[in-house]
Order: C-alpha cells, then sequence, then structure tokens
C-alpha cells in the first residue's frame, strides 16, 4: 500500500506562495492514488525552479541539463519500461531551450507523463520573458514588452494529435491531481500545461489572474473530438479552459516500435557472443 | 612474368557505382589471399564530381596508402584529366574506346560491345580483374551473393563479367603482369575502419545508440543498423546531437551500455553534456569520426584536428579516456576499450577515428570475437545495508552503481553540485570533496593507460612520432629509411588521453630528432606531449589539406 508519505518531505527553495509547492502536492497524490512506489517512478527534470523538484520528492531522479529533459527521459524510458516516467520542468525549459525536443517527444509517442509547470515567466534567472508571456508583456529584460507572439504548446500538441493533452491550473490541486492521475494511466505520451503564477517577477499573471478565468471543462467537451480539442486549446484571454482537451488512442507508443523491449529491460539482456561470432564472417 | 603488388585507381563520378566496383575487387583481392589498403576520396554531393577507390595492393602486409599508380580506371574522362599524373611512366590506363584519349599506355575498353550500359562498371571490375589475374568464378560467386535476391540482375552481371573476360583473352596488347599468385590463402575478412568501430560496439555489449547523421561518423551507425536486430541494440535518430547525447545519457543512466557516434562539428553541438556525464557520473562511448573544420569544412575528407575539442570537451574539470585507433584491428579493440573506460569510471570515454580510417578497407586477421567478455555491468555491485547513496565518496572516486528500478533503493543522478546522496548543495566542503572524488578516477585511468607502441632501432637518429590513423604512413615511412641505412624508429600513440610520461620520455630522450607526424596545422598532440613532459619535439609534419598521409608524403616533406 503506497502513501502520499512514501514521497517523503524536503526543505525547499520555492519561494512562499510559489504554485510549485500545489503541482508538487498533485503529482504526489496522484502517484499515490495510482499505488505507485517510489521505486517505481523515474523523476526527471531539467533546470529551472519547476525542475528542481525531483530534490523534493522520493523517488528515482535524473536531474539533467537545461532543456534536455525530455531527451534523456527518452533514452531512460528505451532501457527499462517497467518505471514510470514523470518528466517536470518549466515553460522556458521544455518549451524554449528544449523546444525541438519538445516537438521530437511529440512525433515519436514515447510512454512518459510530461508536466511543465507553466508561469509564463524565468523564475531562476530572475524574471525574463518565456515563450508563453503574453505579447506585449514587460520586463526588466524587455523593457518594452514581449515583441515575439506567444507559444500555445497546448494547440501545438492536439494539432499533432499527441495522445493525451490537458492544462491543469495549480489552484486547482485535487482537479490537477486528477489529471496527472489520468495522464500516468494514458499508453503513449501524455502532457499537461501547468498554470501557475510566479510571485516574484510576474505581476500580470498573479494567482488571481489565473483564478478568475481558469475554468473547467465539462462532459460536454468530448475530448476525443479533435476539431473542438483544437479550439478549446485556442482558447486564452478572459476565459482559459482547464482539464482533458484532447485525448487518442489509437497511436502506438513508441517502445512498441522495438521489438527487443518486449523481452524485458535493455540491460538485462545477454550478449549474444555466437550471433557475433556470424555476423564477424559475413565479413569474409 | 608476375608481380607482388600493385597500385589500383579506380575513378569516377559519384553514381556511376564506383564503390560497388572498388568493394567487390577488394573482396576478391581479400579472397585471393592479397593485402589490401583501400582509400576513399569524394566529393560532397549526390552526383558527378570526381571521386576515386584507390586499393594497393600487395602479396604481404601494407599500412598505408601509397601514391604512384600502376593501374587507372577511367569510369569517367575527369579521372583521366585528374589522375593521369599519378599513373608511373610503365603504368596502363583503361579507358573508353569511345573516348579520344590520346594516350599510349592506354588500353581501351569497348564498353558499348561487351555489354549494356547498365553493367558498364562491372565491365570495368572484368578488365581490371583480367589484368590482375583474378579467378573468374570467385567474381562470379561474389556477385551471386552481391545479388542473392536479385538472381536475374547478378545472371546479367556475370555475363557481362564473361564477355569482358573472353574479350580480355583476345586482346594481344594487354599487359602480362599478372599479380603473383598467393598459394593457400588463409582466410581473412575484409573491414573497413568504421565497420570494425561497429562490430567492437557490438562485442563490448552496446545496448543503446542515438545519432544525428554527420559524414562521417554516421557510417559507424550505418554498419550498425545492419545487426541491431539480431544483437538487441535499440537506435535512434534524434532530432539534433544535443539529444542525440542526452538521450544516451537517459539510457546509460538505466543502465544500458550507451553510445553516440558524430563528427567534430556534430560532437560541438553534444559538449554540454559531456560535462553532464562527468559530473552525474554516467557511463558516455563517445564515437567522432574527424574531419577538416573549422565549421562545415571539408565534409568528405580527412583530418585529426579534433583533438583538443575532445581533451577539452565540456566545462567544469572531470576526467576522461581518449583513443585514436592506428589499424583497424584497434578500431574493433579500442571501440571495446572505450565502453570499458566510461562504464568502469562512470564518465565519459572518446574514440577519435577520421574519414581516411573510417573508409580504408583492410584485410584482416578475424577476431576472436567469441571469447571477448562484453563490458561489466553495475548489477556485479553490491549494497551493504539499507542505505545507499549513488555518489558515495570513495577512495577509488568510483561510487558503487545501482540502476533505478532494480531494487528498492532510490538512484539519483545530478547536474548540480551535490551531496552523496545526489541533491543539490553549495557547501564549500562538500563541493570540494566531491571534486576530488570524480578526479581521483584519473589515477584509476592512469594503471591502464596503453603505453605507446615503439618499433625500429634503438637510440635513433631519428623517430617518428604519431597518434591515430597516421600510424601505417609513419611505419612505412620509417622502414624505407632503415632500409636505406637511417637509424630510424617510431613511437605510435593508440591512447592519447590521459598520458604516462613515465612510459615514453625516454625514448623520446634517446632520439637525436623527433618528428611528429599529425593530420592537423598546429600540432595538437605534440603540444599536449609538451604540456605533459617539457619536451619539445624537434620537428613537425603537419597535413591539413584533407588528404591522409602516405609513406611518400612524410619521405619528401623530411628530406624537403
Amino acid at each position: 500500500m503506497v502513501k502520499i508519505e512514501d514521497f517523503g518531505e524536503f526543505e525547499m527553495s520555492w519561494c512562499p506562495g510559489c504554485g510549485n509547492f500545489s503541482i508538487l502536492k498533485a503529482l504526489k497524490q496522484a502517484l499515490t492514488a495510482s499505488q505507485i512506489p517510489p521505486h517505481k517512478v523515474l523523476h526527471v527534470s531539467g533546470i529551472g525552479q519547476a525542475a528542481k523538484a525531483p530534490h523534493y520528492m522520493r523517488a528515482n531522479m535524473f536531474n539533467g541539463l537545461h532543456g534536455r529533459s525530455l531527451s534523456s527521459a527518452t533514452g531512460a524510458r528505451m532501457v527499462n519500461t517497467n518505471l514510470h516516467v514523470i518528466v517536470e520542468s518549466g515553460d522556458g525549459c521544455i518549451y524554449a531551450e528544449g523546444g525541438n525536443h519538445f516537438l521530437a517527444t511529440l512525433r515519436r509517442n514515447v510512454d512518459l507523463t510530461l508536466l511543465v509547470h507553466n508561469n509564463q515567466i524565468y523564475g531562476l534567472t530572475k524574471g525574463q520573458a518565456s515563450p508563453t508571456s503574453d505579447e506585449g508583456f514587460a520586463t526588466k529584460f524587455q523593457p518594452d514588452g514581449v515583441t515575439a507572439y506567444p507559444f500555445n504548446p497546448v494547440a501545438v500538441a492536439v494539432t499533432m494529435k499527441t495522445g493525451f493533452v490537458a492544462r491543469g491550473f495549480s489552484g486547482e490541486i485535487d482537479h490537477l491531481a486528477g489529471l496527472i492521475q489520468e495522464a500516468i494511466r494514458h499508453r503513449g505520451l501524455s502532457m499537461i500545461d501547468i498554470l501557475q503564477p510566479c510571485v516574484s517577477f510576474n505581476k500580470v499573471n498573479t494567482f488571481a489572474w489565473y483564478k478568475q478565468r481558469c475554468y473547467k471543462l465539462e462532459q460536454d467537451h468530448d475530448p476525443t473530438d479533435w476539431e473542438s480539442a483544437l479550439k478549446k486549446a485556442l482558447e486564452w484571454g478572459d476565459r482559459i479552459p482547464i482539464g482533458i482537451l484532447y485525448r487518442n488512442k489509437q497511436k502506438a507508443p513508441f517502445e512498441e516500435r522495438f521489438p527487443v523491449l518486449r523481452k524485458g529491460p535493455l540491460r538485462s539482456q545477454e550478449v549474444d557472443r555466437r550471433t557475433l561470432k556470424e555476423i564477424l564472417w559475413r565479413y569474409a | 612474368m608476375t608481380r607482388g603488388t600493385y597500385n589500383i585507381v579506380l575513378g569516377g563520378e559519384a553514381g556511376q557505382g564506383l564503390v560497388t566496383v572498388g568493394h567487390a575487387l577488394a573482396k576478391a583481392l581479400v579472397r585471393s589471399g592479397y593485402r589490401i589498403v583501400v582509400t576513399q576520396s569524394y566529393y560532397s554531393r549526390i552526383r558527378g564530381g570526381h571521386n576515386t577507390f584507390a586499393v594497393r595492393i600487395h602479396e604481404h602486409e601494407v599500412q598505408a596508402p601509397t601514391e604512384s599508380v600502376d593501374l587507372l580506371v577511367a569510369l569517367d574522362r575527369e579521372t583521366i584529366v585528374e589522375d593521369r599524373i599519378g599513373l608511373k611512366s610503365d603504368g596502363i590506363l583503361l579507358s573508353d574506346a569511345a573516348w579520344d584519349s590520346g594516350e599510349t599506355s592506354c588500353l581501351k575498353i569497348p564498353y558499348k560491345e561487351l555489354s549494356h550500359p547498365r553493367y558498364s562498371n562491372t565491365v570495368a571490375l572484368g578488365v581490371t580483374a583480367y589484368v590482375l589475374g583474378l579467378d573468374l568464378g570467385l567474381l562470379c560467386n561474389l556477385l551471386d551473393e552481391q545479388f542473392k535476391k536479385k538472381p536475374q540482375v547478378a545472371d546479367e552481371n556475370k555475363e557481362a563479367l564473361k564477355n569482358t573476360f573472353d574479350w580480355c583473352s583476345g586482346q594481344s596488347s594487354f599487359p602480362h603482369q599478372k599479380l603473383s599468385p598467393v598459394s593457400n590463402p588463409v582466410k581473412r575478412l575484409m573491414m573497413n575502419g568504421h565497420e570494425a568501430v561497429a562490430l567492437g560496439v557490438a562485442s563490448a555489449g552496446v545496448k543503446f545508440c542515438s545519432f544525428y547523421p554527420m559524414t562521417p561518423g554516421s557510417s559507424i551507425v550505418m554498419y550498425l543498423m545492419d545487426y541491431v536486430k539480431e544483437m538487441g541494440i535499440v537506435v535512434e535518430q534524434a532530432e539534433d546531437e544535443i539529444a542525440a547525447i542526452n538521450m544516451a545519457i537517459g539510457a546509460s543512466f538505466m543502465g544500458a551500455p550507451a553510445m553516440v557516434a558524430t563528427s567534430g562539428g556534430g560532437f560541438a553541438l553534444m559538449e554540454e553534456a559531456v560535462s553532464l556525464a562527468g559530473v552525474s557520473e554516467t557511463p558516455i562511448a563517445i564515437f567522432i569520426g574527424q574531419r577538416p573544420g573549422p565549421a562545415t569544412g571539408l565534409p568528405t575528407r580527412t583530418e585529426q584536428a579534433d583533438l583538443n575539442l575532445a581533451l577539452y570537451s565540456g566545462h567544469g574539470e572531470f576526467p576522461r579516456a581518449i583513443f585514436a585507433p592506428g589499424t583497424i584491428e584497434d578500431c574493433f579493440h579500442l571501440a571495446r576499450k572505450t565502453f570499458e573506460m566510461a562504464e568502469k569510471y562512470q564518465g565519459p570515454a572518446f574514440l577519435l577515428t577520421d574519414q581516411f580510417i573510417a573508409d580504408s578497407y583492410r584485410a584482416i586477421d578475424p577476431f576472436e570475437i567469441e571469447s571477448l567478455e562484453p563490458v561489466a555491468l553495475p548489477h556485479k555491485v553490491e549494497i551493504t545495508g539499507d542505505k545507499y547513496e549513488r555518489y558515495a565518496i570513495t577512495e577509488s572516486g568510483v561510487s558503487p552503481r545501482l540502476l533505478p528500478g532494480e531494487t528498492e533503493h532510490l538512484v539519483v543522478g545530478d547536474s548540480h553540485e551535490h551531496t552523496e546522496a545526489g541533491h543539490i548543495t553549495e557547501d564549500p566542503q562538500i563541493r570540494k570533496a566531491m571534486v576530488d572524488k570524480r578526479l581521483r578516477k584519473e589515477q584509476g585511468m592512469r594503471k591502464e593507460i596503453i603505453p605507446p607502441e615503439i618499433e625500429g632501432d634503438g637510440n635513433p637518429d631519428l623517430l617518428l612520432l604519431s597518434w591515430g590513423s597516421t600510424k601505417g604512413a609513419a611505419s612505412e615511412a620509417a622502414a624505407f629509411l632503415r632500409a636505406k641505412g637511417t637509424r630510424t624508429a617510431t613511437i605510435h600513440f593508440a591512447q592519447v588521453w590521459p598520458l604516462d610520461p613515465e612510459q615514453f620520455t625516454h625514448h623520446l630522450d634517446s632520439a637525436k630528432q623527433v618528428i611528429s607526424i599529425e593530420g592537423n596545422a598546429t600540432g595538437q598532440f605534440a603540444q599536449l606531449i609538451r604540456r605533459e613532459t617539457g619536451f619539445h619535439i624537434h620537428r613537425q609534419i603537419l597535413r591539413y589539406d584533407g588528404r591522409p598521409f602516405t609513406p611518400e608524403w612524410i619521405l619528401r616533406e623530411l628530406s624537403a
């Protein structure tokens, strides 16, 4: 019986009031509800405030380079499919530095769960614009406001018919925990873009700003209907939908394309030296 | 009358099937018991350009390409213009009867009469094989093997070959000097450098390989692809080199022996992750097929200028091992060694090949592949007690390594400076202890350095120093000088980092003159020798025109 305490309590370096606390709590709740013990989890992150999460939860973890968490997680997942791989990092890490890997991961459909902390700003480096900052958003580094158009990660993921695309809000912990639990259960790539305030640097998209706009998708939204999912994914402004935007169970997980993985973890498979000798003689 | 050696150059445009002919010829020669050194020279284009496939043939072992040509086979007119200059005064040019070449020592082949244009390259193979005195039956067997799945194509090719042999036997003007036959030829393999690297990594037990295509590095992966399914290896083409190496590090973290293969430019993109492998103490085998830079440089040519790139790659300080094969056998054994060092010392290890050795086919004696153990994996580590710390400080610097998910112990990998438990710390004492722990691993590596190979006269007048693929040319140049009466020796480094000065400084001191031979413009290895030993190499012979060293090139430089 897995209990939430199994995932531990740590001293954390996040700012008081940061959305990260709630997201971490939701993740622990989801893992507990899914009855996945810490040693069956691989928690992978990049760099940023969100990327510190693995240090604050008991599980196997790999905290690698900025932007590269999806790459490391993909490699790890291919070696041992017995572990649940959770990738957790921020909007800068996944959508900016790791943008190419984000797109490639959507294409591969690796069976992992991607949790992106999206506060529309960079926290660790003290307040620069992020790829999801709204147009005109001013910072100390962009005093005249952001001049590029914002990246819409969920719309991109829905466009590519990613198997599981959701948006969560750190102010709705139980709702978010439910989304994470569903995401973990999904076979193939599941991604949740999680809106959260940055109390230190984002004075526009505050807790109240999100609270006022976020509304939960209800029964009338059919996440298997791609066109209406895309409409919901594009909805941003006075009202922002949270919940499962799109689901598609038709796509085969990446891992299934490699028959060798059916024989168990790669690394415990013997090197077949007799076959190797046969191969050698093909060069005669 | 027969002869023990022939140097053949086949020339043509990309897309003419030059490599197919060259490969078949080389294989026929190896099966007939000859030694070969193949040099492939090609432009960075899919069609057109001027490419050559050169085969140096010898009844005894040879180690390097040679310049003067005995037989020039022109599949296009450009070959006559470009390569005529290398042909010996008594050399033979095979050209097309349809061309007006005006050459004297020229055999004109009536390609159009002998076959459909589709099989022109088979006709060229036939004439070349006839001139050399190769067996028709052996060539037919090769074609049957090559077109196993297309018997009709095999038959048509064989017919073209037979017509060609018939036509040749009726030509009174044909040269009589065939190759001296090798009686009871030893069964050897024909393999190029990257084929041997691929077999080496398979023998080491690679389980995961990720890459982004780049010439010449990606041919390692291409050769590996021939048997990944049989050997249970996962290969993934990543979206870029950064993804490739981070994927491989992720795979390695989970316990799979993992590698990347690239070239200088691609490796430059991977550098940050080399540092990650260093601090997270994750094994990673990195294969760099060198080509001339900077930036795009000469994409399909050869150079040895990425030594410093590999040696200093990645920010911060952490140990590494770097190998550079000088022979095809080295390619195989050092590819294994690269994995061994990566796994044993839990960090990055490198193999530096280059375009020349990557593409250079040779006849080799088969490896004892069945008796070679794959690399030792972390499951042999036993943890006592219930506390496990991934980065436990040890005397050797190597921490016992468990793998995620295999026990209830949690396994942590971290890119920050970290505690023994693997969590972020900025404590100055822990920081220092961790840096020291990681660097201590180099002491272990130093105990298993492959010593440089010394050959030739003691207390020589000339000591030629080489590393990597330059070995063969240096060794043959030295043999030539010895035969002329100059006391000459060679010192060759197959491992270029770490270095142990005690293994070789006395050799450098014992020579009147030490001359380094490197395929780069700044003498990177000579600089490294000086940094590590204080020994100032007297003279440097450097080549950086994108072409491989030959013994003649070295001898000309020496007498200049």
